[in-house]
């Protein structure tokens, strides 16, 4: 009692309150009237300022759904670019909402760190670019080679993971900041530079000469990127999981931020359910009854979503590969909405 | 009746409260009760909150393999080290840092604040601009500077400057042969720290002497004049054999080089010494730059090279000259070539001796870098020369206020005594100085350990990029991560200080 009263009348004298956990993220973010979301300082068509300086990408478009999905608006959310290794932290603080920033799904993240991932936006790969010049055909004739690294990712474990795994010599720098890790590589301190597949497209996108740099065909690690959420709102967790669906639902049923308005007289009753013209799954999850036809008519759907940022008409050029919905041979699969 | 009150009682009494003593040590409980309860507090919200992030604490994660690769370590490290391995890794690469940090920009800063302060305006003029410069432009700035711009100018892997001695400069580094001395080494490694200590000792006792007798004792003069003679034919066998790789003439001509190396030696005993010096340094310096020059530029023509490198030896030789010109005679100065055949000499004996074999592991060019021997990264160089040049600057300044806290008088009394600028500041100057320059001087020592965390933007493996980077990334655990960190550079502070102000009670003036 006498020690209760020492810290309430301390933290009161310093004008302090010991901070619960907040649980009730979506009251939060209605108050605050945005979504405050986490994302890179810049890989293009992931999370980029673009040439208007607005943010784009396919993380940005994720918070830009939830938004939608809350407040029938994409453009309430507003962004924190952060490292790799402050974005977990930024997120426990409770200093942003969803941090959608090219994160790797991992059991140890999941269970450990006081964070949910939501669901797989992008099945990616770690990947290496080297030189043309210097006539490599594959990861294993890697040996010996000096690999530039951004730190505090799992790239850096895949990396040592892999060349230990083949007996490869190798040896790393590593950097802070993904600025940094590409002018090294750029500047010929490394021979290789590796991260996920979309990234090293994405950088090479950027290159003075991006024919000079090649990505070898070796993919040496599962890296299921998606947003994360703290752990302990289930709501906020469901809210964002099911705008994830919401996105691969509308795909898979043909509806389109363009068709949208005249899919809401279809008679098929899954575009029906999907758009809130039959029953209501919104409430629930403590939004309208319109959520999904929101998102789909302010962001579109998630193929539109990744032909927009990231698809082969881009600079980045990726195939849907993986990323295909199950439908197409892909891994992208929503359960159904009913 | 009012005057018998006071008889036999002392002075009237206060209340207790209003005691100076007394109300000290309440006030001092009242300050050291809140002090712990805001701790307390700060902990126990630390742990609650903790709680409610689901967030498991606790430093046995110290105990689990890390994982991951470390570009540069002290010691052999894996990928199956553990995450305190990782932990002593960052803290030995931050030390190394810090150690030659402070050591050259110590050398720098003294010579920059002297500098500055030189009769000579140009001198002085190059010393301001350079501190002016330096100080007002962001470390981190000069750090990416001097990274990218070193890389920038160094070759490939596969175009790398070759130096003589199996040395080799690219952009992965600093590649020289490690030596792999055998059993019998250890033996002279002894003899070396032991001949090390020997002659510091006869330097001490020497100078003991002489500051006692005013003259340096007779045995040590005698011996200092035939280790002159030593060492110089020594140096001059070195640099004329080196020579005569170059003059094709000279090639076949040893008793040529060891005649003129005996006629070195000779002349350093006679009044030609200075010649004699002035001779061998032309030699060295022609023959360092012109292998240099043509390891690192072999587009340049030679012939031109050599005839910068002659230049270079020219100048320098007259340099020697110059500066020994009205050198005191071998009676008044200090026996330092005595001293180097200690150290040198007696290990060399110990080495022929005990058949003390030294074999270099060289460096071999494999298809993406060079293998074996030791490499020094570009980071660690870029690293330690940017903080070198950083702290070496605000050195200065303190060396520059230092000196100038030092009475005009004293410079005019060593004057008077007929003692020239260097033996000035060395034997009046400096030391009265110096009460004024260490303290500022401790905390610049403090910014450049604290500075060497800045390393993880440009990729050194220092203790902010391996454990607070990487080992907190793959861990989670912020808290216990950052507080052992915390601890680190306040435990390096804390040393350093200690040490500084041992130091400071030593140079400080000895009142009378």
């Amino acid at each position: 009692m006498q020690k209760t009263l020492v810290t309430i009348a301390l933290a009161a004298s310093l004008g302090l309150g010991a901070t619960a956990a907040h649980a009730d993220t979506l009251s939060d973010v209605k108050a605050k009237g945005y979504i405050q979301c986490g994302v890179t300082g810049g890989v293009a068509g992931f999370s980029a300022p673009d040439a208007n300086n607005v943010w784009a990408g396919l993380e940005v478009d994720f918070c830009r759904a939830v938004a939608a999905a809350v407040f029938n608006n994409a453009d309430s959310v507003r962004y924190t670019p952060l490292t790799s290794q402050e974005r977990f932290a930024a997120l426990s603080a409770g200093e942003i909402d969803i941090l959608s920033r090219t994160t790797t799904w991992t059991m140890s993240r999941d269970t450990d760190l006081g964070i949910s991932f939501v669901g797989t936006m992008y099945y990616d790969g770690q990947g290496f670019m080297v030189r043309k010049a210097d006539g490599i055909e594959s990861a294993l004739d890697l040996s010996g080679a000096a690999i530039c690294i951004e730190s505090g990712t799992t790239t850096e474990l895949n990396a040592a993971d892999y060349f230990a795994a083949n007996n490869l010599e190798f040896n790393t720098v590593v950097f802070v900041d993904q600025d940094e890790v590409v002018k090294a590589y750029e500047d010929g301190r490394c021979d290789v530079y590796t991260t996920d597949a979309s990234a090293l497209a994405a950088e090479r996108s950027k290159f003075a000469v991006p024919d000079d740099h090649e990505i070898l065909p070796e993919i040496i690690s599962k890296e299921p990127l998606g947003p994360v959420v703290r752990q302990g709102d289930d709501l906020w967790f469901k809210i964002n999981r099911w705008a994830y669906y919401a996105l691969l639902e509308a795909e898979e049923l043909g509806v389109t931020s363009a068709n949208v308005d005249e899919m809401l007289g279809s008679d098929n009753p899954a575009v029906k359910r999907l758009l809130g013209v039959e029953g209501d799954f919104g409430a629930p999850i403590g939004l309208t009854k319109d959520w999904a036809y929101q998102i789909i008519k302010l962001v579109g759907n998630y193929g539109e979503a990744f032909e927009r940022n990231v698809g082969p008409s881009t600079d980045i050029g990726l195939e849907r590969g993986l990323n295909a919905l199950w439908t197409n041979g892909g891994l992208q699969y929503a359960p159904p909405i009913r | 009746m009012a005057v018998q009150d006071n008889i036999g009682s002392s002075a009237p009494r206060t209340s207790l409260l209003n005691d100076p003593v007394v109300r000290g040590i309440l006030y001092q409980i009242i300050v050291g009760g809140l002090v712990v309860a805001f701790f307390y507090w700060i902990i126990v919200n630390t742990a609650q909150n903790l709680a409610a992030q689901n967030k498991t604490t606790g430093f046995d994660f110290l105990f689990r393999t890390a994982g991951f690769d470390i570009s540069f370590t002290l010691f052999p490290w894996s990928r199956t080290s553990f995450y305190w391995q990782a932990f002593l890794a960052g803290l030995l690469n931050t030390l190394l840092v810090a150690v030659i940090g402070i050591f050259f920009a110590t050398l720098l800063g003294f010579a920059l604040g002297i500098a500055r302060l030189s009769s000579n305006w140009l001198i002085a003029r190059v010393a301001t601009v350079y501190i002016e410069t330096i100080r007002n432009i962001p470390l981190l700035l000069q750090l990416f500077f001097w990274y990218f711009a070193v890389l920038k100018a160094m070759p490939a892997v596969r175009a790398s400057f070759e130096l003589p001695l199996e040395i080799f400069i690219n952009q992965r580094g600093l590649m020289v042969p490690r030596p792999m001395p055998d059993a019998e080494f250890t033996w002279v490694l002894v003899a070396i720290v032991l001949s090390l200590i020997a002659a510091i000792a006869v330097g001490i006792w020497a100078t003991r002497v002489r500051t006692a007798t005013g003259r340096y004792p007779p045995r040590v003069v005698q011996a200092a004049k035939i280790a002159d003679a030593v060492v110089s034919f020594l140096v001059a066998a070195l640099a004329f054999s080196l020579l005569a790789q170059y003059v094709p003439a000279l090639a076949n001509a040893s008793p040529l080089i060891w005649a003129a190396a005996v006629i070195v030696a000779a002349a350093s005993l006679s009044r030609f010494a200075p010649y004699a010096r002035a001779i061998v340094a032309f030699a060295l310096t022609f023959v360092i730059l012109a292998t240099l020059l043509r390891a690192m530029f072999p587009v340049w023509h030679t012939a031109a090279i050599d005839i910068g490198a002659a230049i270079a030896g020219v100048v320098m030789g007259w340099i020697l000259l110059e500066g020994t010109r009205n050198r005191p005679p071998s009676e008044g100065r200090f026996p330092i070539a005595l001293l180097i055949l200690i150290a040198a000499g007696i290990p060399a004996l110990v080495y022929i001796v005990t058949g003390a074999q030294l074999a270099f592991e060289v460096p071999v060019l494999e298809r993406f870098n060079f293998k074996g021997g030791v490499q020094l990264p570009p980071e660690l160089v870029a690293l330690v020369f940017g903080l070198t040049v950083y702290t070496a600057a605000f050195i200065a300044e303190n060396v520059r206020g230092g000196i100038r806290s030092v009475n005009k008088g004293q410079t005019e009394a060593a004057q008077s005594l007929g003692l020239k600028e260097g033996d000035r500041l060395r034997l009046v100057i400096v030391p009265q100085a110096m009460r004024v320059i260490v303290p500022p001087l401790t905390s610049q020592y403090l910014n450049l350990t604290k500075n060497s965390s800045l390393g993880a933007a440009i990729g050194y493996p220092e203790l902010v990029n391996v454990f607070t980077g990487t080992t907190l990334n793959q861990t989670g655990k912020a808290i216990e991560v950052i507080a052992l960190t915390m601890a680190v550079y306040l435990t390096f502070s804390l040393l350093t200080s200690a040490f500084m102000n041992w130091y400071n009670g030593r140079v400080a003036m000895v009142e009378r």
